[in-house]
């Protein structure tokens, strides 16, 4: 696998930058897109994510990670929150957090998940729910670039209203397919009875195994062993599946 | 200094719980190792980070030892279910050996001289999360405790902590230390009482 360019020194990533947000934009009804300016940033892959830094008054500090959503974009950084309604990050991120705000970055953190466009075999994407939001990134970058490596994704979400990026992925991308799949309700007339990913849904929406994509996996824990297991019993190599999960961190 | 995020105020929080569930504290310092103690000469001793690319950075004792270094004060927190409050040791901070280091690997297998090995994500060691301490209390490090120096990560149970440390291999992938691949928990976090795979 290529390598060129992308190591970074590590005190770079180590540093915390100041991070002004210019600009948030609505994903879903729990979804909140944050475009930071952040002076120094050092540019990212697609897939790779980012720390974010909040500081209270009385010094209290936490921190998350968040995927990043954006191609890299000069000094211009963008995370898609999802609210978690118990969290004490993400709400405060999806709801308070207003333009001219600031939070601190360090980053991009993250060599493993990540797309490169001089990878040219075919790219398998599977999401569960904001598990979307690295492999956005990937098709960003590969709109970005003007790469023709066919993409296929996979997006399984409970509900449409929780669907990240809609009008964005109604929009052409040739070479891009996409699958939609719905856990719990599914908008009318959808082919498909809501219910968990299967190996039928990723033998059709995806690549034979003979074809040696890569496939990216994302979501929450159970999906991701759920959908991984999948694709390993449908013949494609452990290898060339690559898994990032998340659990409820607010 | 961090800068402040306006109009956050985060989870309440009560600073006086200091012990992690299941754990006890004690104020003497138990001794708990996979195999028998090594000798490790000094003027043998090196300290070594081995990127994922096989770019090699190390140190030998005079230079390890004439590094900036640092006096944290930390919580111990044991699997076998002790802790200790308010550590005193001396040594190097992670970031400043990992500064100059150029990879873009997200896990570290750490090494020490008899061989074990204990792994964890390259982000745990950063941050001010990480020493290779070789004095405790005002004194060298004990080889019982990890002399000359050991890895010091007090936010994770102390099997990751690894006595004697030899070196530091990044990796693309995990890959799982001497513990880790009999049952212990994969990253081992006190407070979510991360003991044994599956918890």
């Amino acid at each position: 696998m290529a390598r060129a360019a992308v190591s970074r020194r590590l005190g770079d990533r180590l540093s915390w930058k100041t991070a002004r947000l210019a600009d948030r934009r609505i994903e879903s009804d729990v979804a909140r897109t944050l475009v930071f300016e952040v002076p120094g940033w050092p540019g990212h892959l697609a897939g790779q994510h980012a720390d974010v830094r909040l500081t209270a008054e009385d010094g209290y500090s936490t921190q998350r990670s968040y995927s990043l959503a954006s191609a890299p974009d000069g000094e211009s950084v963008e995370l898609t929150v999802q609210r978690v309604s118990d969290g004490e990050v993400s709400p405060y991120l999806t709801d308070e957090l207003a333009v001219g705000d600031v939070v601190e970055l360090r980053g991009p953190v993250g060599g493993w998940f990540v797309w490169r466009p001089e990878q040219k075999e075919p790219i398998l994407l599977v999401a569960g729910g904001s598990g979307l939001v690295p492999l956005m990134a990937m098709i960003r970058m590969r709109r970005a670039v003007g790469s023709r490596t066919p993409f296929r994704l996979v997006y399984s979400v409970r509900s449409p209203e929780y669907q990240l990026f809609v009008s964005e992925l109604r929009r052409d991308d040739p070479g891009l397919d996409k699958t939609y799949l719905y856990t719990r309700s599914s908008p009318p007339q959808w082919p498909r009875p809501p219910g968990q990913i299967t190996a039928s849904d990723l033998s059709s929406a995806g690549w034979p195994p003979d074809f040696e994509p890569t496939c990216y996996v994302c979501g929450s824990t159970g999906f991701v062993e759920k959908a991984a297991g999948l694709l390993v019993a449908l013949g494609h190599h452990p290898g060339r599946i690559r898994t990032e999960r998340f659990g409820p961190s607010g | 200094m961090p800068i402040v995020s306006r109009g956050f105020h985060g989870r309440a929080r009560d600073t006086q719980h200091r012990l992690p569930p299941g754990q006890y504290e004690t104020t003497d310092f138990p001794v708990l190792s996979a195999g028998p103690t090594p000798a490790v000469n000094l003027d043998e001793w090196e300290f070594t980070i081995r990127t994922e690319a096989g770019a090699r950075h190390s140190w030998n004792w005079a230079q390890f030892t004439s590094l900036p270094s640092q006096t944290p004060t930390v919580d111990l927190h044991c699997v076998t279910k002790w802790s200790k409050f308010d550590t005193e040791w001396q040594g190097v901070s992670l970031d400043l050996l990992l500064e100059d280091v150029e990879t873009s690997a997200d896990y570290a297998l750490v090494h020490s001289y008899g061989d074990y090995t204990t792994n964890l994500p390259l982000e745990d060691l950063l941050d001010g999360q990480a020493w290779i301490a070789y004095r405790y209390d005002g004194e060298e490090l004990a080889p019982e405790h990890g002399g000359p120096a050991r890895l010091l990560i007090p936010h994770l149970y102390l099997w990751k902590s690894a006595k004697w440390v030899h070196g530091i291999q990044l990796l693309d992938e995990d890959e799982r230390g001497f513990w880790e691949s009999v049952g212990y928990h994969n990253y081992g976090d006190p407070w979510r009482e991360q003991r044994y795979q599956g918890d």
